[in-house]
C-alpha cells in the first residue's frame, strides 16, 4: 500500500476522489467546480480557488470546470488578520 | 499661514493627505483585524481608529464551518481599502503565492509583503523580501514591504519597486514602541515612495511619536485589539497619529540642556 493509501483513495462506482485544502474529499463523478463550492455552501465571489497549483481568476469558469480523480484543490478566503 | 483656518476647524487639517502609488487615502493609519474578541468588536474599533486601510490575512475556508472566519462577511470592502497581507510566509516563493491569491480575490493588486525570517522574532527575511518584492512588483502588485528599520534593505527594496517601505518601529505584536527614532527617521529622510512604519506600537504615546519623525503612516493590529478596551484604544491611536503628524508639520522647539524661563526675568518686586 502506498502512502498516499491507494485503498482508501480508491473511488467507489461514480464518485471521484480529490483533495480538498488538504483532506480527502469525495464528490459525485461529473461534479463542477461549481457544483463542489455549492456542496460546501461557499458562496464563489468570497473564496479564490486554487487547482494544482493555479489559481482560478475567472470565477465564471467555475459552472464548467469538472473536476477529476486526484485534483488538488486549495479553497482560500481572507480573515482577520496585521 | 491661515491660522483661523485652523482655529476655527474643529480638527486641524493635514494640508497633505497620504497618497501611495497616486492613491490617496483619508487617513495616515491603517489598522488590522486580526485577534479581536468578536467581529462587532472589530468593527467598532476600525470605525473608531478611522483608518480606511484595512489589513486581512489569506488562509484556507474552514470546511467544517467550526466558527466565522470570514472577514467579508463583516467589513464592507465599499468603505474600507482591503490590504492583504503575506503573514505566516517564510520564503519569498510562498509570500508570492499568497498575494496572487490574494489579487485573486478581485478587490485589488496591492499586497503587505511579509517574508518571515525568524519564527520567534518575527522578524523579516531581507533577502527573501527583495526577490519577493521585485518579482511582485515585476507582475503588477503595489508592494508595501514589511522590513526592519534598516537603511540599505529600505533603499533596496524601493528600487525593487515598492510603492511603500514599512520599517518595524519593535518586532510584531511586542507593543515595545519605537526602539530606534534615528533609523526610523534616516530611512524616511532618505526613501522617496511614502514610508508607513509598522508592528511595535504598543500605546497611543508610541504612535504619536512615530509620527513626530516624519513617517507618512502607521500601520498597527495588537496595539488596538489587545487594549483592555479596543475600541476606545483605536479612538486614542486616532487622535495620537493625528497629533503627532501635526506635531511634526508644526515642527518641534530646539532641545536644550538648560532651562530657559518662559516668563519675564524683570520687573521683579524689590527690584
Amino acid at each position: 500500500m502506498t502512502e498516499s493509501g491507494g485503498i482508501v483513495r480508491e473511488a467507489m462506482a461514480g464518485e471521484v476522489v480529490l483533495a480538498v485544502n488538504g483532506a480527502e474529499r469525495r464528490i459525485p463523478q461529473g461534479s463542477t467546480l461549481a457544483d463542489l463550492l455549492a456542496s460546501l455552501e461557499l458562496d464563489a465571489r468570497t473564496v479564490v480557488v486554487e487547482r494544482n497549483g493555479t489559481i482560478l481568476r475567472d470565477r465564471s469558469s467555475f459552472a464548467s470546470l469538472d473536476l477529476a480523480a486526484d485534483d488538488s484543490l486549495e479553497i482560500v478566503h481572507f480573515v482577520g488578520g496585521g | 499661514m491661515a491660522h483661523a483656518d485652523l482655529i476655527s476647524a474643529a480638527t486641524l487639517t493635514d494640508p497633505q493627505p497620504l497618497v501611495i502609488a497616486g492613491h490617496e487615502f483619508r487617513s495616515r493609519l491603517m489598522v488590522g483585524t486580526g485577534k479581536y474578541a468578536s467581529n462587532a468588536q472589530m468593527i467598532d474599533a476600525i470605525e473608531a481608529s478611522g483608518a480606511e486601510v484595512v489589513t486581512v490575512a489569506v488562509r484556507r475556508v474552514d470546511l467544517d464551518r467550526s466558527k466565522d472566519e470570514a472577514i467579508l462577511h463583516h467589513l464592507d470592502p465599499d468603505h474600507f481599502f482591503l490590504l492583504a497581507n503575506t503573514a505566516g510566509c517564510f520564503n519569498a516563493s510562498d509570500a508570492i503565492r499568497y498575494a496572487r491569491l490574494a489579487r485573486a480575490a478581485g478587490f485589488n493588486e496591492w499586497v503587505k509583503l511579509e517574508v518571515i525570517g525568524d519564527q520567534q522574532s518575527l522578524l523579516p527575511d531581507t533577502i527573501g523580501l527583495l526577490q519577493a518584492t521585485k518579482t511582485l512588483a515585476d507582475e503588477g502588485f503595489k508592494v508595501l514591504a514589511y522590513t526592519n528599520d534598516d537603511l540599505v534593505t529600505a533603499l533596496k527594496l524601493e528600487d525593487a519597486g515598492a510603492v511603500a517601505v514599512m520599517p518595524l518601529a519593535s518586532p510584531i505584536g511586542s507593543g515595545l514602541g519605537m526602539l530606534n527614532p534615528y533609523a526610523i527617521r534616516t530611512i524616511k529622510q532618505r526613501l522617496s515612495v511614502p514610508v508607513i512604519v509598522d508592528a511595535g506600537v504598543g500605546t497611543a504615546s508610541d504612535a504619536c511619536i512615530v509620527m513626530e519623525q516624519g513617517v507618512d503612516g502607521i500601520l498597527m493590529n495588537t496595539g488596538i485589539a489587545a487594549a483592555q478596551d479596543p475600541v476606545r484604544m483605536a479612538a486614542a491611536m486616532k487622535g495620537a497619529v493625528e497629533a503627532g503628524r501635526h506635531a511634526y508639520l508644526a515642527g518641534r522647539m530646539p532641545r536644550r540642556e538648560v532651562a530657559v524661563p518662559s516668563s519675564p526675568t524683570t520687573g521683579m518686586l524689590g527690584s
